[in-house]
C-alpha cells in the first residue's frame, strides 16, 4: 500500500495539515501573470519560491514557464528586499525586456513588510522603468488564502494597474475565465466569437502555455491579453466573472474603478453552467444563440441521454479549486450522479454555500469541508468507511486510486503525469463532452477488466 | 517524412566557436555591473593551468537562476528519501506541498507493516494568526498529532523563511517534545533564505543528522565488509542497482545518506568501517566529522559511468585487502562490464562525435561526463547550479576559500573524538602505505582538471547564458532541470533532466550506464525533431508550381 497509514477511524485534527487540497498564493499569482502579453512575472523572496512556482508549473503544462526572483539572502530578510528587488527590475528590463513585470510577494517579503508601491516607484524614479513599460504587483502572503487567492489577487491588480474608467461605454464584454486551463480560455474566446460578442479575456494563457514547437524558443509567445485590451476593459459594457473564487474580486474592483457592472457566474464546466454563460453573452451582446452553439449543446444532450445508464448513481469524490468543485458538481447531480465528498483547502464558508445550492438537494449525504484540514487525508479515510466509484481530481489522487482500485479522472491543478489538459478545454458544451468521454472511459475499461468472461460485452 | 537526413535539426552542427569569443558573447547584452560578476563564473577550461572559478556566490536578482532554496536542499534533497522519518513542514502551506513526492525518491520497504511516509505530506499550514502571535503552539500541537494518529519513529521539522523572521525556537519546541514522547524529534532551521543556494540546506541537514542521529543506534550490524554511501540519493531507483551490486560483491552497505534510507540506518552508520562518498558537495563534511568522531576513513567513488562503476568497486575491495572480496569483485566487474560493453558497442556509432552540455545540480555535471565518454559524445559545457570551488577545482583549494557572510551563518560544528565510540579503522601507517601506492583518501579532483582544454565551465548559468550557448553550440543533447527542459527543446534540442532522470532511470553502476545509452541514443537519434519544419518550408521543396489551365 502507498498510503499505508491511513486508517477509516477520523480523528479531528487542529494543527497538522496531511496531503493538502491546496497550495500558496504565490503560485496562482504567477499562473495568472502569464496571462498578460509579453509578461515576466517575478517573485519577491527567496529563491526557492520562484523554483516550486515554476517546477510545478512547467510539470503541469510541459511549457517553459519563465520568472524571476529577487533571491533574498539572510541579509534581505534583516534589512528588507528593496535593493533586491530595485536590481532585479534593472536587469530584467536589461537582459529579458518584457512589456511588464508582474511581481508578487511571498511569506518571506510579507512578514518583513516590504511596500512594494514605494519600491516601484522608486524604480521609475530611477529610471530602471523603461517608457512605456510597466511593473505591476500583487500582495500574496502565503500564509492566508490559497493558490487560487493569489491568481485572483494578481487579476484584480491587473485592473489596479491597467482599467482606465472613460466617459463612453463601448459593446465590449469583459470575460474574467477563472484558473482554468490554456485550452479552456480559448475554447471561451471562441464561444464568445461564436456569439459574435467583442470580448477582452483577462488574463489569457492561451498561445502562452500551449505554444507551438517552431525550433525556436519564443520568450515572449504570442498570447497573453495585451496592455492595450487590458486598459480598455474600463470602457467595456460588462464583466463576467467566471467563478466567484478567482475571479469576482477583479469583476468588483472594476466595477468600483470603471463602473463596469459586473455579474459572477458559475465556471462553465457541464450542462447548466455553460447554459447560463451563453444566455448571459446572449443577453449582453444582443445577439441571439447562432445555431452551432445549439447543435454543440444538442449532441452533449445525446451522449447524457444515450449513455446515462453507466454514470447514473455512482458516487463520486472531488478534491481540488472551489469554483472547478462547484461547477463539476453541479454537472454530476444532473448526471444523476452523486458527489459524495468533496474537499479543498481553499478556505471560505462560502463554498459550502455554493456546494449546497449545486448539489440541488439531491445529495443529502454528501459531505462538503472546506480550509487547512480539509485536505485529501480526510477524504481518503472518508472513502475507507465508505468507497466511492470514482476519484476527480489532481494528480495527487493516484495514490488513493490504486491503494482502493477506484477509478480516476485527473481534472484541475496540477496534473503532473498526463498530457491533453492544455490542449482539449472542459469548459463548454464540448468541454463538457469530453468529460464524459474520460468518466465513460474509466467506467467501461474497469468493465472490460473485471467483468467475468460470460459477461465480457463486445458492445456497451 | 522527412527528405535528408539534414533536415534534422539535430544534425545542423554549427561550427565550434572560439571559447573566448564564446564568453564574451554570453556577457554582451549584460549591463556592466551583472558582466563584472558573471564572468569570474566562467572559465575556459585548461587543466595545465588550473584557472579559478567564482562558485557559492549570490545569485544576481532577476537573472533568471536554476537555483533553489536552502529549505529545498534540506528537506527536499537530503530528508526526502528517508521512508520512516515523519517530516512536518513548519510553514505556510507552499513549500511542503512543492516537495512532496516532486523529487522521485523511490524507497523500497522489507514488509508492508513498514514505515513508509514518503506518499505523505505534513505541514503546519501557518496562518496569519501564528505570523502575528507565533507558530511555536500550533508547531507542538502538530507534533502530538502527528504521533497520535501514526507513532512514527522520529518526527523531523523544516523551518520556512517566515519562522525564522518571528522566532519560533523549533528545536526548542522538538526537544520538549522528545522528551514528552520518547521519540526523536529534531528540527533544522532551513529557513529558504539561509545560504546562496540548496547547499546551505545539504548542510543544514547534515549536520543537524550528525548531532541527533548518527552514533545513537547499538545494535551491532553483521558483515565483514561494511561500508556507507555518503550522497547518494536514489534519483530513479540508482540505490536499488547499487544495492544489489555491493550484495554480489558481498559488501554490507550499512547505511546510504539518504538513497532507500531509514533512521536506523543513519543510526548505526558510526559501526561502518568505510565512507564512500558519491555526491562531494552534498555531504562531504559529513564524512570529515564522522572520521574525527569514529575514526572511519573516507574517499570519494563515482558509480556513474560503467568505468568508473568497476573503479569505485576496486577500491573498496583494494581497501579492504582481502582475497575474496577482491576475487568475486572482480568476477562481478567482469560479468558486469562485458553486459556494459556489449550495449556501447551498439550504441557508441550512433553518437560518436555529437556533444553535451551539463548544467545541473553539485556533481553530475561532473559524473555524467564519464557516461557521455563511453558511448563517444564529448562534453563542450558544464557547470553546477549550487557547487563550491572545490567541486569545480579539487580540494587543493581548499585552504583559499574565503567563507563570506552567507557561509558564515551555516553552522560549522566542532568535533571530537568520541570517548567511546572512536575507532581509528586505519593508523597513520596504514594511510600512509596506501598512499605511497598512489591510493588517496579524503581528495577529490574536482570537474575543471577533466575537462578538455577550450572548453567551457560556468557556475549558477542563468536563463540568458543557456539560450545564448545554445544558439552557438547547437549541442546534441542539454542536461537541466525540468525548469529549463522545455525552454530548451523548443530551440530544437532535446534536454535531457539530470534532477528526475525524465521519469526514467535507473542511471548508476553498470544496469543503470546501459539504461543511460539507450535513452541518449533515443533522444538524440529521435525522428520527431525532422518534422519541426512543415514540407512547404523546407529548402528543398519548389516555392511555385505552375499548371497549366488543361492539364
Amino acid at each position: 500500500m502507498l498510503l499505508r497509514h491511513t486508517t477509516a477511524a477520523v480523528a479531528e485534527r487542529e494543527a497538522l495539515t496531511i496531503n493538502p487540497a491546496k497550495t500558496c498564493q504565490p503560485i496562482g499569482a504567477m499562473y495568472a501573470a502569464l496571462g498578460i502579453h509579453a509578461c515576466l512575472p517575478h517573485s519577491h523572496g527567496s529563491q526557492g519560491c520562484c523554483s516550486y512556482h515554476r517546477s510545478t508549473l512547467t510539470r503541469h503544462y510541459k511549457e517553459p514557464v519563465m520568472a524571476g526572483t529577487s533571491s533574498f539572502t539572510e541579509g534581505s530578510s534583516v534589512f528588507g528586499g528593496q535593493a533586491n528587488l530595485l536590481q532585479a527590475i534593472a536587469n530584467i528590463f536589461s537582459i529579458y525586456d518584457p512589456d511588464v513585470i508582474a511581481v508578487h510577494t511571498t511569506c518571506l517579503s510579507e512578514t518583513i513588510g516590504d511596500d512594494l508601491v514605494q519600491i516601484i516607484a522608486k524604480a521609475r524614479e530611477e529610471g530602471s522603468i523603461p517608457p512605456g513599460k510597466m511593473v505591476i504587483h500583487t500582495n500574496t502572503p502565503s500564509y492566508a488564502g490559497s493558490h487560487v487567492t493569489g491568481f485572483s489577487s494578481m487579476v484584480k491588480s491587473m485592473v489596479g494597474y491597467f482599467s482606465e474608467p472613460s466617459d463612453t461605454r463601448s459593446q465590449t464584454i469583459n470575460i474574467i475565465p477563472g484558473w482554468v486551463e490554456p485550452s479552456d480560455m480559448r475554447e471561451i474566446k471562441r464561444l464568445a466569437g461564436l456569439m459574435g460578442a467583442d470580448a477582452i479575456v483577462f488574463p489569457d494563457t492561451s498561445d502562452v502555455l500551449d505554444a507551438p514547437q517552431t525550433g525556436k524558443h519564443v520568450f515572449y509567445p504570442k498570447g497573453g491579453v495585451t496592455m492595450p485590451a487590458l486598459r480598455r476593459t474600463g470602457e467595456s459594457a460588462v464583466t463576467l466573472a467566471l467563478g466567484p473564487a478567482a475571479s469576482e474580486a477583479a469583476a468588483k474592483a472594476l466595477d468600483v474603478k470603471c463602473g463596469v457592472p459586473c455579474e459572477t457566474m458559475t465556471l462553465p464546466i457541464g450542462l447548466q453552467a455553460t447554459d447560463r454563460f451563453i444566455d448571459a453573452v446572449r443577453q449582453y451582446s444582443g445577439r441571439g444563440v447562432p445555431a452551432i452553439i445549439e447543435e454543440e449543446r444538442g449532441r452533449l444532450i445525446d451522449v447524457m441521454t444515450d449513455m446515462g445508464q453507466y454514470l447514473q448513481g455512482k458516487r463520486v469524490a472531488l478534491w481540488g479549486d472551489p469554483d472547478q468543485l462547484v461547477a463539476l458538481s453541479e454537472f454530476l447531480v444532473d448526471l444523476d450522479m452523486k458527489p459524495v465528498y468533496v474537499v479543498t483547502g481553499t478556505p471560505g464558508k462560502v463554498f459550502e454555500r455554493r456546494m449546497e445550492k449545486a448539489l440541488q438537494g439531491r445529495v443529502p449525504e454528501a459531505q462538503i469541508r472546506q480550509g487547512a484540514t480539509a485536505d485529501m487525508f480526510l477524504m481518503h479515510q472518508w472513502i475507507k468507511q465508505e468507497p466511492v466509484d470514482l476519484l476527480i481530481g489532481n494528480t495527487y489522487g493516484k495514490y488513493i486510486a490504486r491503494d482502493e482500485d477506484i477509478p480516476f479522472v485527473r481534472h484541475g491543478f496540477p496534473i503532473l503525469d498526463r498530457v491533453g489538459h492544455s490542449y482539449f478545454p472542459t469548459v463548454g458544451y464540448a468541454g463538457a463532452i469530453r468529460l464524459l468521454e474520460k468518466f465513460l472511459d474509466v467506467f467501461l475499461d474497469r468493465r472490460d477488466r473485471d467483468d467475468p468472461e460470460e459477461r465480457f460485452e463486445l458492445v456497451m | 517524412m522527412p527528405e535528408t537526413d539534414t533536415d534534422n535539426l539535430l544534425n545542423r552542427v554549427e561550427p565550434a566557436p572560439d571559447p573566448e569569443t564564446a564568453k564574451e558573447s554570453l556577457l554582451k547584452s549584460y549591463p556592466i555591473k551583472v558582466a563584472r560578476k558573471r564572468t569570474k563564473h566562467m572559465v575556459v577550461n585548461n587543466p595545465a593551468a588550473a584557472p579559478v572559478i567564482q562558485a557559492n556566490a549570490r545569485t544576481i536578482p532577476g537573472i533568471i537562476t536554476q537555483r533553489g532554496c536552502s529549505y529545498a536542499g534540506c528537506k527536499g534533497v537530503v530528508l526526502g528519501p528517508t521512508r520512516d522519518i515523519v517530516n512536518i513542514t513548519h510553514g505556510p502551506i507552499g513549500c511542503g506541498y512543492y516537495s512532496w513526492l516532486t523529487r522521485r525518491n523511490q524507497t523500497r520497504t522489507e514488509s508492508d507493516q513498514d514505515h513508509n511516509y514518503i506518499p505523505y505530506c505534513f505541514s503546519t499550514d501557518m496562518q496569519e494568526q501564528e505570523i502575528v502571535f507565533g507558530g511555536e503552539k500550533k508547531l507542538e500541537a502538530a507534533i502530538q498529532e502527528a504521533y497520535d494518529l501514526f507513532h512514527p519513529k522520529a518526527i523531523a521539522v523544516f523551518a520556512t523563511c517566515p519562522v525564522g523572521l518571528i522566532g519560533d525556537d523549533i528545536h526548542q519546541v522538538s526537544k520538549r517534545m522528545r522528551e514528552k514522547l520518547g521519540i526523536n524529534v529534531f528540527a533544522f532551521s532551513c529557513e529558504g533564505y539561509r545560504g546562496v543556494s540548496q547547499s546551505a540546506g545539504h548542510h543544514i541537514a547534515n549536520n543537524q543528522l550528525f548531532k541527533h542521529v548518527i552514533g545513537r543506534g547499538t545494535t551491532p550490524v553483521e558483515g565483514k565488509f561494511r561500508i556507507n554511501l555518503l550522497g547518494e540519493y536514489n534519483i530513479g531507483g540508482d540505490a536499488f542497482v547499487l544495492e544489489d551490486l555491493f550484495e554480489r560483491c558481498g559488501i554490507t552497505l550499512v547505511s546510504t545518506f539518504s538513497g532507500n534510507s531509514t533512521v536506523d540506518g543513519f543510526e548505526r552508520a558510526h559501526m561502518a568501517d568505510l565512507n564512500c562518498v558519491m555526491c562531494h558537495r552534498s555531504i562531504n563534511y559529513v564524512a570529515d566529522m564522522i572520521e574525527k568522531k569514529y575514526g572511519i576513513p573516507w574517499f570519494k567513488v563515482n558509480f556513474i559511468g560503467a568505468n568508473s562503476s568497476a573503479k569505485s568497486l576496486r577500491r573498496i575491495a583494494q581497501y579492504f585487502e582481502n582475497e575474496e572480496l577482491t576475487a568475486r569483485t572482480e568476477q562481478v566487474i567482469a560479468e558486469e562490464t562485458a553486459k556494459a560493453a556489449a550495449v556501447q558497442g551498439r550504441i557508441r556509432p550512433r553518437c560518436e562525435g555529437k556533444t553535451a552540455m551539463l548544467f545541473v545540480g553539485g556533481s553530475r555535471a561532473h559524473h555524467y561526463q564519464d557516461l557521455f565518454k563511453e558511448i563517444g559524445m564529448k562534453t563542450v559545457a558544464a557547470g553546477y547550479e549550487f557547487a563550491h570551488r572545490d567541486d569545480y577545482e579539487g580540494r587543493r583549494v581548499l585552504p583559499d576559500i574565503k567563507v563570506d557572510a552567507d557561509s558564515r551563518n551555516i553552522e560549522e560544528l566542532s568535533v571530537e573524538p568520541d570517548a567511546e565510540l572512536y575507532n581509528p579503522r586505519k593508523s597513520a601507517d596504514d594511510i600512509a602505505a596506501y598512499k605511497a601506492r598512489e591510493f588517496h583518501f579524503n581528495d577529490y579532483d574536482g570537474m575543471m582538471p577533466e575537462m578538455e582544454e577550450g572548453t567551457l565551465s560556468i557556475d549558477d548559468i542563468s536563463h540568458h547564458e543557456t539560450e545564448r550557448l545554445i544558439e552557438m553550440y547547437r549541442p546534441a543533447v542539454f542536461c537541466a532541470g525540468i525548469k529549463e527542459k522545455y525552454a530548451v527543446q523548443k530551440m530544437g534540442v532535446p534536454c535531457k533532466q539530470l534532477h528526475s532522470y525524465d521519469y526514467g532511470g535507473p542511471y548508476a553502476g553498470f544496469q543503470g550506464a546501459m539504461n543511460f545509452y539507450e535513452d541518449i541514443d533515443r533522444m538524440v537519434n529521435a525522428r520527431a525533431w525532422a518534422f519541426i519544419d512543415p514540407p512547404w518550408k523546407k529548402r528543398t521543396s519548389p516555392q511555385l508550381t505552375a499548371h497549366y489551365g488543361d492539364q
